[in-house]
């Protein structure tokens, strides 16, 4: 008789430490959904706020980076000398190799008509340095900047990039909206 | 001749934009070969569809989990279970989205008024709990990569004595408080950053996360499960549900005869063995009611020296705040500010923000980890009295049974259980 008061004493508590359980993670969800989104959150880079410092190609958690260089060709100039192409302080300026920035050489460049070249980027081969980027946002348009790709992009619960980013240019954006590009482009929002 | 006229012409542009910055440089051209301005490529990221597949994926892995090892008992089931669980959730989805880390989305999400989370991060935060509380861990059994990764490799597990197992049961509650703290104040993800199975997952990571990884392997072929025993911060939560559970796996299927066969079955230390009434005299207990009662009441003192304790040491806590340590480092080092090679303190000074706006964030930074430290030294406070508290507690048992809060639901000692169930 005694044992049987004993377990349904036990019993009981059980139940209402339970529901008291439940009705607490009911309580966490209700607060915590009142900051949720159906739609899911990617990282992207401002370009806006980037000084490319250099991290994006050594503190991503893939190697080589997801993030890459995007030429907005809305933006370029077109230039013969590109800023984001030759090495700066060489001492002759030609197209030779040799005065290339990108240490991969994942820029080529195409004659289009004089005096104008189209720069396009191949995107296997940029690592994401952001070497070009400074050249062209410290010469040229600043057409060339860094984005993250999202094809190649893990998208981890904290971005490894953005917690060393020393200007917090990574955030997350919704991801119907997960570039921004610089100029009129309708990929992404305009930046 | 043309060529040199036109790079004179760029030349004296790049004079020009010393004088204006902002403004586009070079105009575009106007092109007179017909030529087609191309557009940068934009690749999709992963469809919503599919992380809606993912909850549903993992809801289904749950209902899977949870019949197998309570109404079907079968441990082939759930070992298949966790091999699909770590090809899909470890290998494919590359270990995030996951359960575990999600309790630092939905910290912040609860302290931080600006940041949001999508739907399915609070369901993967909430689901298992929720199974916990019904059906108990069976989210460790079948649904977490980590477990599985660890699970597969059980090869000679060892019996780990009770101290050491209490002892080190209290690095997971210190893990998830350390979580909450960071993840509230906006400085880190320490789950997601110390993860050590995601490095495996991705085929790819820093080499301290391989190295930790490999080495957790390795130990787990003897402590059996290491990561979920020793540090999961979500088998924190699991537990306390699971101890209140609904339904739970048992080890036999009818009468336990306590025939001791499932004893050594369990890799994890989980089965409780029966305790016999004759060490419960009455002498022991009430010296065990008496220290039971002392040690409650001491619970106090020890979340006081807790909380003073973490909220003391706030200023070596917040260091790990990016302005925390930027500006501390400006104050001791005022030189540094010229430094043009340090790049956190050359994107500082270029992003316009003053010295004393970084220095006003970082003691705000300061001061939330002061009263957090209370919070977090209160609760380990807690945990520990409590700890202490239930080492008097003293429960006779008849038969041999799961503990409902460590074990993970993996079906092993069934198969050890001679009883049948009689229709």
């Amino acid at each position: 008789m005694a044992e049987d008061k004993i377990i349904k004493r036990r019993e009981f508590i059980h139940t209402g430490v339970r529901f008291a359980l439940g009705i607490s993670l009911a309580g966490i969800g209700v607060a915590a959904a009142r900051k949720t989104t159906a739609e899911k959150w990617v990282w992207q880079i401002d370009p806006a706020k980037c000084t490319q410092c250099g991290r994006c190609a050594t503190d991503c958690v893939k190697s080589p980076s997801a993030v890459k260089c995007i030429h907005a060709y809305e933006v370029c100039g077109y230039c013969d000398l590109c800023g984001g192409y030759f090495k700066p302080g060489v001492k002759k300026m030609e197209t030779g190799g040799e005065n290339h920035l990108c240490p991969t050489a994942a820029i080529q460049r195409k004659f289009i008509e004089e005096p104008y070249f189209e720069y396009v980027i191949i995107e296997e081969l940029c690592i994401g340095c952001a070497k070009c980027v400074k050249g062209c946002s410290s010469f040229g348009n600043g057409s060339l900047h860094l984005q993250i790709r999202h094809n190649l992009c893990d998208n981890c619960n904290e971005c490894a990039i953005a917690r060393v980013c020393p200007s917090d240019a990574i955030s997350r954006v919704p991801a119907s909206q997960p570039y921004i590009i610089k100029g009129d482009f309708h990929g992404g929002t305009k930046a | 001749m043309k060529n040199i006229g036109h790079k004179i012409v760029f030349l004296s542009f790049f004079v020009l934009i010393l004088v204006q910055a902002n403004a586009q440089r070079f105009p575009k051209p106007e092109f007179e070969s017909g030529y087609e301005q191309p557009s940068p490529t934009t690749p999709e990221p992963r469809s919503n569809a599919l992380e809606y597949l993912d909850v549903l994926i993992l809801f289904a892995s749950l209902s899977l989990a949870s019949w197998l090892v309570i109404k079907r008992r079968s441990r082939r089931g759930v070992l298949w279970l966790s091999i699909f669980t770590l090809l899909y959730f470890g290998f494919y989805r590359e270990g995030c989205i996951c359960s575990v880390g999600s309790i630092q989305n939905i910290t912040l999400a609860l302290f931080d008024p600006v940041y949001k989370i999508s739907i399915t991060v609070l369901i993967f935060f909430l689901l298992p709990l929720v199974f916990a509380l019904f059906f108990g861990r069976t989210f460790c059994a079948g649904a977490c990569p980590l477990g599985a990764i660890q699970d597969i490799l059980v090869f000679r597990p060892v019996s780990i004595p009770v101290w050491v197992r209490k002892a080190l049961g209290f690095i997971p509650y210190l893990y998830l408080g350390l979580a909450v703290l960071y993840a509230a104040t906006g400085t880190d993800f320490i789950i997601c950053r110390y993860d050590p199975f995601v490095g495996f997952f991705r085929m790819d990571g820093p080499y301290t996360m391989i190295i930790i990884g490999i080495a957790l392997l390795l130990l787990g072929l003897f402590f059996a499960r290491p990561y979920c025993r020793v540090f999961c911060p979500y088998g924190v939560l699991l537990n306390w549900m699971s101890r209140f559970s609904k339904y739970h796996m048992t080890i036999t299927p009818a009468e336990c005869i306590s025939c001791k066969l499932c004893e050594p079955s369990c890799p994890f230390d989980a089965i409780e063995i029966p305790v016999s009434e004759k060490v419960r005299t009455q002498k022991v207990l009430r010296q065990n009611l008496k220290r039971f009662s002392l040690y409650a009441l001491l619970i106090p003192v020890w979340m006081f020296i807790g909380g003073y304790a973490v909220s003391s040491s706030h200023v070596l806590l917040s260091k790990a705040h990016q302005d925390v340590y930027l500006s501390e480092l400006l104050i001791a080092h005022p030189e540094l500010k010229s430094d043009t090679k340090n790049l956190d303190i050359k994107a500082f000074l270029e992003s316009g923000k003053t010295f004393d706006e970084l220095v006003a964030n970082a003691s705000l930074i300061r001061a939330k980890f002061k009263s957090g430290g209370w919070f977090l030294g209160g609760f380990l406070g807690l945990v520990i009295g409590i700890m202490i508290m239930n080492q008097f507690v003293f429960r006779t048992k008849t038969i041999y049974e799961p503990h409902k809060g460590d074990c993970f639901s993996c079906g092993r000692c069934m198969d050890y259980c001679p009883v049948v169930k009689l229709k």
